[in-house]
């Protein structure tokens, strides 16, 4: 296959990849844009293994890497649970940050890559191969600790050391420092010792950037590392002159950056300080507990399941809002079997799904799905936050602070501003929670306190089974 | 060894409740308590003895046995002299009491040493609403005021339009907002009719509204306010202001529901006979207040009179005529105060007079009279956390702690990048120009297509563009064996080995990404 034949496929390839993300736009075309995700690929990757710039001698090399690591892959979708999704994500995307990487260092030692520059093509070649390994390093490392606070192997509390952010920016200009020093570097081995320094750098950075954040505002940091894992693929496709690498980089990066931008203005945070790394979580912990004086007051009224499953009977329209308490009991199924039997019933049962419910964008929606969920009954927060007022049940499963009502109604609180879903306005409303305590942002919620509000205390897949066989009775 | 709570039959003429049902009874025995029930106690609410026999309690044929066997007794109305008689020597007594308006019953209570708890005394705080039973009967009485208008007015009270003609819907005017106006608007408005209400809090309309009624506001400006005299001078204008406002609404509505109370003071008038008059004939009037004197000057306490052919509704047992309702909600306000008296959940009740809510319920203690409380304090707060040593939070600092170090990052990232297009600008070749073209429009058309993607697609949208972003492949399947001859130098081992770890990583990511994000979409359906 000639240099343009593979040109032409990429191009090909490159139309693929931006129809399979158009095709996500409703989940009736999404099927098809995963298969058109699929073929691009399988276009781009022959393309290459047949093209040009791999001779024969590599071929078996390359199917048995790519046996071994497709055997792996598909074995990881196979088999991961639908609540584990977030972490699979992490730990695929600190694959794509370690391959960046290797292929950095693959490219720097190359001679007869580096030779074909002079000048100016060579300082832009170097500085992309360092940008390249920079980007690689820090979402490899960054998403290895993702990886491990959502499967718990790291707790979930933000680690927080002094002056982080001056440890940051000191990283920052030592990077720099190296990166001048790299450029300037006469031979090879001469480039290696910054080129290395610089790595480990950049994965204390990935490291210390996730370790600062805590569990609650994981959708935020899985689709920021989302976005980075392009923008390596981007720098390698700069690094190797390659179009369809540079497209496919700048299609991922801005599709993660926009998930980002979405989770942030759904938690009220700013968008720049989330990008940049590190965002503060400190300061909205510390404000919620000076907060005492928007302390709410009152009683909170706890009822058992028997109670819940006759609240439920009576009422005609129904809104749950899932969390990640959901999540962690796994209670899908039987809340997909309590709708169920309620839809028979006549009861109007539909979902409200806050952006940053779970620990990833659509978790939720990802869940209701596996325990077969009818989409359509799946609402965003804009579509059914003003259908509150006319719902006579809104059952709260493990949430907390989405459904916050300090965030609209006390301007001191830390999540003021913050949209939230306003299970308060429904005639009553049921929180399913194990025990008192405030949520990740640490702030108590007056919802608990408000006189149509009743608590269901227990673990959720538990309760929710008691309420479903109290329903079924 | 656990007490008995014992329930009599209420023995005040027409009263038709019952101070607990067999529902509340299996509670109180879960609480350690053991309940007797005195034989026909629930009769009038269609609870017969077996159930409450079924429910645990134990049934007792008379009022003297089991007066004479409970510990604590629970009762609706406030004991006759002859039941005060028969209550034990350091007994405990529950029921609606109002001891401002029966100060010698409070006195021969203490003097049997009694116990006495209030219920129309429990203090209202938010904590206390579970047993606010005033609240729970007024609710009720709001209700059947509506029933009981409904049945002496002769007309629906929805509009229709039939083949026989059209039927105006009837106009509601209930004055007062409280718990027992609200329930009134709700069960008003759900039969059809117009309803407006008035009160003098104007912060209720909202409430008001939210039942389907409309807010009659009094206009009263607040002309003529001089220096002394104030609050006088306004106060009599606002009446006269709202006299007018009852007057105007009289001529056009046709059922009036009055519900104005003033804690400790006769009930104020606001319907006067020649308002009354103004009605149109068969119009109804339910005066709620009746018991406490009446807020329409024509009312008969207790009595159904028709006056200038308006049929005035006097009845002060509204909740006694819903008996299995009010009973049941009764119960559970008691049931909740008996929660709040056995904390230890051991059948034995503990009067804790540091307990805000029991201090005010109480009005005889152990033989002294307790009444009035202490001023309550303004809100019970949940126990406060301790606060940690946290530093105060700085304006303009907001929940992204580090937000003006983010600025400081931005500034420099800012300039590096603004050096960086100086730098491309003035020395980089065409050909980088040239993928930084595609770079730069990439990125928009990514920017426009994501946008499309559906928020509850989220997480495939991830998986999938994690599987794309594995295309990272073509970069170490170029480097695996390149048509160059391996020059001298060339590491090919090196090389080769980190290109198939990449590809191997990166092939984890193509299938793995894409396999997912197919198993994921196929859950999706309608």
């Amino acid at each position: 296959m000639s240099q343009s034949l593979a040109s032409v496929a990429y191009i090909g390839a490159t139309i693929l990849f931006i129809l399979s993300l158009g095709g996500l736009s409703n989940p009736e075309s999404s099927r098809r844009g995963n298969l058109y995700g699929m073929i691009g690929m399988t276009i781009a990757v022959l393309a290459t293994v047949l093209g040009p710039r791999v001779t024969a001698a590599g071929i078996p090399w390359i199917i048995g890497a790519m046996l071994a690591g497709g055997g792996v892959g598909l074995y990881a979708a196979r088999t991961v649970q639908m609540t584990q999704m977030p972490e699979l994500v992490a730990l695929m995307h600190s694959l794509v940050g370690l391959a960046a990487m290797l292929v950095g260092f693959a490219t720097y030692i190359d001679p007869a890559v580096s030779s074909q520059y002079t000048g100016a093509a060579k300082a832009i070649h170097e500085m992309e191969i360092y940008a390249g390994i920079l980007i690689g390093a820090v979402t490899f490392s960054g998403s290895v600790i993702a990886f491990g606070k959502l499967s718990g192997k790291i707790g979930g509390k933000p680690l927080l050391l002094p002056a982080r952010h001056w440890l940051n920016l000191a990283g920052l200009l030592i990077v720099i420092y190296f990166g001048r020093e790299f450029l300037r570097a006469e031979s090879m081995s001469d480039g290696m010792k910054p080129l290395i320094v610089m790595t480990v750098i950049a994965l204390l950075f990935g490291i210390h950037m996730v370790m600062a954040i805590g569990g609650a505002d994981m959708p935020v940091v899985v689709s920021m590392l989302n976005s980075y894992s392009g923008w390596a693929a981007a720098a390698t496709g700069f690094m190797l002159s390659n179009d369809l690498l540079i497209v496919v980089g700048a299609l991922v990066g801005s599709s993660g950056a926009i998930l980002s931008y979405i989770m942030c203005n759904a938690m009220n945070r700013n968008f720049i300080s989330v990008i940049a790394g590190g965002f503060g979580t400190g300061g909205g912990t510390a404000a919620a507990a000076h907060s005492s004086d928007g302390q709410p007051a009152g009683e909170v009224v706890p009822v058992n399941a028997l109670e819940t499953a006759e609240l439920l009977r009576d009422a005609k329209s129904v809104i749950i809002v899932p969390g990640y308490g959901m999540a962690v009991a796994q209670a899908q199924h039987t809340v997909n079997d309590i709708t169920r039997h309620l839809r028979g019933k006549g009861v109007n049962v539909r979902f409200g799904i806050h952006p940053v419910a779970g620990r990833m964008p659509g978790h939720m929606n990802v869940l209701l799905a596996e325990a077969k969920v009818p989409y359509d009954i799946v609402m965003e927060m804009d579509e059914i936050n003003e259908d509150f007022p006319d719902t006579d049940v809104a059952m709260v499963i493990g949430a907390n602070d989405i459904v916050n009502p300090a965030a609209q109604e006390d301007p001191a609180s830390p999540i003021a501003g913050m949209p939230v879903l306003e299970v308060w306005k429904a005639k009553t409303s049921i929180v399913m929670k194990r025990s008192m305590a405030s949520g990740y942002a640490g702030v108590d919620n007056p919802l608990f306190y408000k006189d149509n509000n009743r608590m269901l205390f227990g673990d959720a897949k538990k309760m929710l089974d008691e309420v479903l066989a109290a329903l079924k009775a | 060894m656990s007490q008995v709570i014992g329930v009599p039959r209420e023995t005040f003429a027409g009263e038709k409740r019952v101070a607990t049902v067999p529902e509340v009874v299996e509670k109180l025995i879960k609480l350690g308590f053991k309940v007797a029930v005195q034989s026909g106690a629930g009769d009038a609410a269609n609870f017969s003895d077996d159930v409450y026999r079924a429910a645990g309690a134990q049934i007792v044929a008379d009022a003297a046995g089991l007066w004479a066997g409970s510990d604590i007794v629970f009762k609706v109305r406030g004991p006759s002299p002859e039941e005060v008689g028969l209550l034990r020597e350091g007994g405990a007594l529950v029921s609606f009491l109002w001891p401002a308006q029966n100060p010698e019953l409070l006195q021969k209570l203490a003097a049997r040493k009694a116990t006495v708890l209030a219920m129309d005394s429990v203090p209202r705080i938010s904590r206390a609403q579970k047993l606010d039973a005033l609240s729970s009967m007024a609710n009720i009485g709001g209700y059947r005021a509506v029933i009981e208008a409904a049945h002496h007015f002769g007309r629906f009270f929805t509009g229709q339009i039939t083949a026989a003609g059209k039927v105006p819907p009837a106009k509601v005017f209930i004055i007062g907002a409280g718990v027992a106006g609200l329930a009134a608007i709700g069960a008003a408005a759900g039969l059809g009719a117009i309803v407006r209400a008035n009160d003098t809090r104007p912060e209720v309309a909202d409430q008001i509204r939210s039942l389907g009624g409309e807010f009659v506001p009094v206009e009263y400006t607040e002309e003529g306010s001089g220096a002394g005299g104030y609050a006088r001078v306004m106060s009599d204008g606002f009446q006269k202001a709202q006299r007018e406002v009852f007057a105007k609404q009289a001529k056009e509505v046709d059922i009036i529901i009055t519900t104005a109370l003033i804690p400790g003071k006769p009930a104020p008038r606001l319907i006067t006979a020649e308002m009354v008059q103004s009605m149109k004939p068969g119009s109804v009037i339910v005066d709620m207040a009746a018991e406490q004197g009446g807020n329409c000057e024509l009312t008969e306490p207790g009595k159904v009179v028709v006056k200038h052919g308006v049929t005035i509704i006097g009845y002060a047992d509204l909740p006694s005529r819903l008996a299995k309702q009010s009973s049941t909600l009764y119960a559970t306000n008691l049931f909740r105060l008996a929660e709040e008296l056995c904390k230890t959940k051991d059948g034995v009740i503990n009067v804790n007079m540091d307990d805000e809510v029991l201090r005010g319920t109480t009005v005889v203690k152990e033989g002294s009279i307790t009444w009035p409380p202490p001023a309550p304090k303004l809100s019970a707060a949940p126990a406060a956390k301790p606060a940690p040593s946290a530093p105060v939070l700085k304006k303009g600092r907001g929940h992204g702690g580090g937000a003006p170090m983010s600025g400081n990052r931005l500034a420099i990232m800012f300039g590096v990048a603004a050096a960086l297009f100086w730098f491309i600008g003035a020395y980089a070749p065409a050909d980088f120009l040239g993928h930084f073209t595609v770079f730069v429009l990439a990125c928009f058309v990514g920017y426009m297509v994501v946008w499309n993607v559906t928020p509850a697609l989220h997480t495939p949208l991830m998986s999938v563009t994690n599987a794309i972003s594995s295309i990272i492949a073509i970069g170490a399947l170029v480097q695996i064996a390149p048509p160059v001859t391996s020059g001298a130098g060339r590491p090919d081992d090196w090389i080769r080995w980190l290109a198939v770890a990449g590809i191997a990583l990166t092939a984890v990511n193509m299938f793995g990404g894409f396999a997912v994000t197919q198993r994921m979409l196929a859950m999706f359906r309608k």
